[in-house]
């Protein structure tokens, strides 16, 4: 591996991010998958970086899922994106701001339609007059909430309190990165670093001490590919591209993945707990898995959070390995008790997986 | 092991690192032809077999070359040695040979 | 009175309408951008179909253009049209009243690693055509160490519209096919594979060579263009293409890539292009005249073009087209500039 060879192409895709004030938007499912992912993000780009993020409750979904389901005209969906960015207007912001890589990517998209034909445009305007009352705006700048963590990465990296490094060896943690395909594969241009080797998440990891491994599957989608998923006899699908990751990443020998995609660590977490009890197959060591986390999860971490704080305990494969590699400290009596010390309940343990 | 109603398909993928280098030398070596396939497709479309049952030897040589040994040797099991493609490959392989040399070599499994 | 011919460009073009211009009794003044004449030739080692040595061949045209001018690491700095002629001052200071300008600019190899996915300059064990001609020539690249699995890949900037290069290079598949025979002379115990859309072996002999590929040296041709190329925890690559005569996905492990990067207008012949608004086509090489039979005359009078300037060729076509257009700038400059008829006339008579 040639790295300057990789700068280089990452210098041909850097995208304008502003400093400051967003007006962000949330996941449909995130909050459920990961809940305190979000609030990470918000906890440390307000109140530990000071930057304004803004937000209302009246966001509603994008859309994504009926709209990659099949189950919803486009226009329908144009006029609901429409209406989240007369909200941003409405509430004095021009850079949006969303936590979710399919919104993303359904974003890009739509501008990107309305660019190349303004009457479809003409028409979403009135839709949205019909049946919001709202003015027509479209985004200044419109972003990624992990183009943001990659903008303040140098940031947060001043405020760490744990560095990806084992610190039993003193050598960096080995971190496999994977970017939701709708991030930048449609628009290269969109994402920081391209498609090819995109650098938003690598660029995290070097701030923050780590080390990324390329494997050859780095690109292949995490398996959840919407339809495949949702349709129970398509999961045999599902659960085989992430299959496929594992085996091409396991040579490699990570420490934990990185993401930046609601559904993918989703996919990666919990297809590894189905490989496990359904072959015997662990790709961690001694049958531990491969720790699965977002950005947000990985920046707390870093900078000092608690681990059960971060949710750490909703993920199926153990993060315990990871923790004490990084010697964060943390109280296994405390793992499954919420807020307040309320018993949140245990999950059944596993037969194959440790 | 739990069974969670699904699991993990097997990959339709071509890997040619699975291309048995030795039998294919063998079978190089008593029919050489067989490396001057390009592909026309001349012995499949005139196949008598082929009307009827799936045979196509331009895709046994193909799947030789694939890694896939089994999937030649189904492809030529219905082969009637009649010749008509020897008569028709521009290459001038000794198809009929190649077919027998096929079945003799990959066969005996 | 001799004409003078200003030729742009000392690569085979170049170099092959030198000798005939000035044999035809013309002054003529060859410049070359770079520090040695021979061009892209220069670079290489060995010629298909037969293999013959680029060196000898660069030898024999370099032998015939006693008498000419050349400046090498020399530009045209700029140019003004006169009434019969061209004005162009050099980049070392020498103006040049030219009668006529003839462009053999030549190509510029495609950057391969423009393509991304194939990884040039990212994954170690990938190189082009052009790396591994000087590797024949050198014997040495870091890349090269007894590799057991080898795969040439087709079109690398050439019949790919997304890349800006929607036309097919010519030469790439006639290369890939006689690198794969020369590697495979190299190293005899490795499988070579070459990853093709079509195989445009047109030129006479070119077939007897990918014969030769399959049946002496057992070389593997796959018809699909390779997508995506990874980097194993060994090092050895791991490259993906559909078999399209299959119509599967295919994957295969490999030591080395070689990637047939294709031809693209100079970039610095277009700027001479540009001084002497000369009109370009989409595909970004020079417009010739109208009309199938204006040959090598450009749109603009007394401007000629030969060799990859107006498209790819291969060297015979190149020096061919060398040859036509001298011809062409005999023909022009005989007819409007009368006293040199005369004066030709006379050295023809006297030769």
């Amino acid at each position: 591996m040639i790295y300057e060879g990789k700068q280089k192409i990452w210098a041909d895709y850097q995208k304008e991010i502003p400093d400051d004030h967003y007006f962000y938007v949330r996941s449909c499912i995130r909050q459920s998958f990961f809940p305190a992912s979000e609030a990470t993000f918000l906890d440390i780009t307000r109140n530990r970086l000071g930057k304004d993020i803004f937000e209302t409750e009246h966001h509603t979904t994008c859309g994504g899922i009926a709209y990659h389901s099949d189950t919803i005209p486009q226009e329908t969906v144009m006029t609901i994106i429409a209406r989240q960015f007369a909200l941003m207007a409405k509430n004095g912001y021009e850079n949006y701001v969303c936590s979710c890589i399919t919104s993303f990517g359904l974003y890009c998209e739509t501008m990107e339609t309305w660019r190349e034909f303004p009457e479809l445009e003409a028409k979403i305007r009135e839709n949205l007059w019909k049946t919001c009352k709202l003015d027509f705006a479209k985004p200044k700048f419109l972003i990624h909430a992990s183009d943001l963590v990659y903008k303040y990465r140098n940031l947060i990296a001043k405020q760490a309190v744990h560095k990806l490094v084992n610190v039993h060896t003193g050598q960096p943690l080995r971190v496999v990165e994977h970017i939701g395909c709708h991030y930048s594969k449609m628009f290269p241009s969109k994402g920081v670093g391209g498609a090819e080797y995109p650098y938003v998440l690598v660029g995290m990891i070097e701030a923050w001490g780590g080390e990324i491994v390329d494997y050859p599957e780095r690109r292949h989608c995490c398996g959840f590919g919407f339809r495949q998923y949702f349709i129970k006899g398509n999961r045999g699908y599902s659960i085989s591209n992430t299959h496929k990751k594992f085996e091409s990443m396991e040579p490699f020998h990570p420490d934990f993945i990185i993401t930046n995609c609601p559904g993918c660590p989703y996919f990666m977490d919990r297809w590894q707990y189905v490989i496990a009890e359904s072959t015997g197959k662990t790709y961690g060591k001694d049958g531990h898995g491969i720790p699965v986390l977002t950005y947000e999860e990985v920046a707390g971490l870093v900078m000092g959070y608690d681990p059960w704080d971060l949710g750490l305990q909703t993920h199926q494969v153990g993060v315990e390995p990871l923790l004490d590699k990084m010697g964060i400290e943390y109280d296994p009596e405390k793992k499954y008790l919420g807020k307040g010390g309320k018993d949140i309940g245990q999950p059944e343990p596993c037969i194959c997986m440790k | 092991m739990v069974d969670f109603g699904f699991g993990l398909v097997p990959s339709s993928r071509i890997n040619l690192d699975l291309f048995d280098k030795q039998k294919y030398e063998e079978l190089a070596s008593v029919e050489p032809d067989v490396r001057k396939c390009m592909s026309c497709g001349s012995c499949t479309a005139v196949c008598t077999a082929g009307n009827f049952v799936t045979t196509s030897l331009r895709e046994a040589i193909e799947s030789i070359h694939n890694g896939q040994p089994g999937k030649a040797l189904e492809m030529l099991g219905s082969c009637q040695l009649c010749g008509k493609c020897a008569m028709v490959c521009p290459r001038g392989i000794n198809t009929r040979h190649l077919i027998l040399s096929i079945n003799k070599i990959y066969g005996k499994i | 009175m001799k004409n003078n011919v200003l030729i742009v460009g000392g690569g085979p073009a170049g170099l092959e309408a030198s000798s005939q211009l000035q044999r035809l009794g013309y002054n003529v003044i060859l410049i070359e951008r770079s520090a040695a004449l021979g061009g892209h030739l220069a670079k290489w080692d060995r010629l298909f179909p037969s293999g013959v040595s680029a060196q000898d061949a660069l030898k024999t045209l370099l032998g015939r253009i006693e008498g000419v001018k050349c400046f090498t690491d020399t530009e045209v700095q700029s140019i003004n049209r006169l009434d019969k002629s061209y004005n162009v001052i050099l980049s070392n200071g020498i103006t040049v009243l030219a009668d006529a300008v003839l462009m053999t600019t030549g190509f510029d190899l495609f950057e391969a690693s423009r393509k991304e996915e194939y990884g040039y300059g990212i994954y170690n064990q990938v190189m082009t055509n052009a790396d591994l001609e000087a590797y024949f020539r050198n014997h040495s690249d870091k890349r090269i160490d007894n590799p057991r699995r080898i795969g040439f890949v087709h079109c690398v900037g050439s019949r790919d519209e997304k890349a800006g290069c929607r036309s097919c290079s010519k030469v790439c598949c006639a290369t890939a096919v006689k690198q794969a025979i020369e590697m495979k002379q190299a190293f005899p115990e490795a499988d070579v594979f070459c990853f093709y859309m079509d195989l445009r072996l047109f030129g006479r002999h070119y077939e007897d060579m990918y014969l030769k590929a399959q049946k002496d040296y057992g070389i593997r041709f796959i018809r699909g263009r390779v997508a995506e190329v990874a980097e194993n925890a060994d090092g050895s690559l791991q490259v993906k293409a559909e078999d399209t005569v299959a119509s599967k996905p295919l994957k295969v492990s490999l030591d080395l890539l070689v990637l047939m990067a294709g031809m693209r207008p100079s970039v610095s012949g277009r700027r001479v292009g540009e001084l002497l608004e000369v009109p370009v086509e989409e595909d970004g090489y020079f417009s010739v005249r109208e009309g199938i039979v204006s040959g090598q005359r450009s749109p603009l009078p007394g401007i000629f073009l030969a060799g990859a300037a107006t498209g790819p060729k291969t060297l015979p076509d190149t020096l061919a087209d060398a040859r036509a257009a001298a011809v062409l700038v005999d023909d022009y400059l005989s007819g409007i500039f009368t006293e040199a008829k005369h004066y030709k006339n006379l050295v023809r008579e006297l030769w």
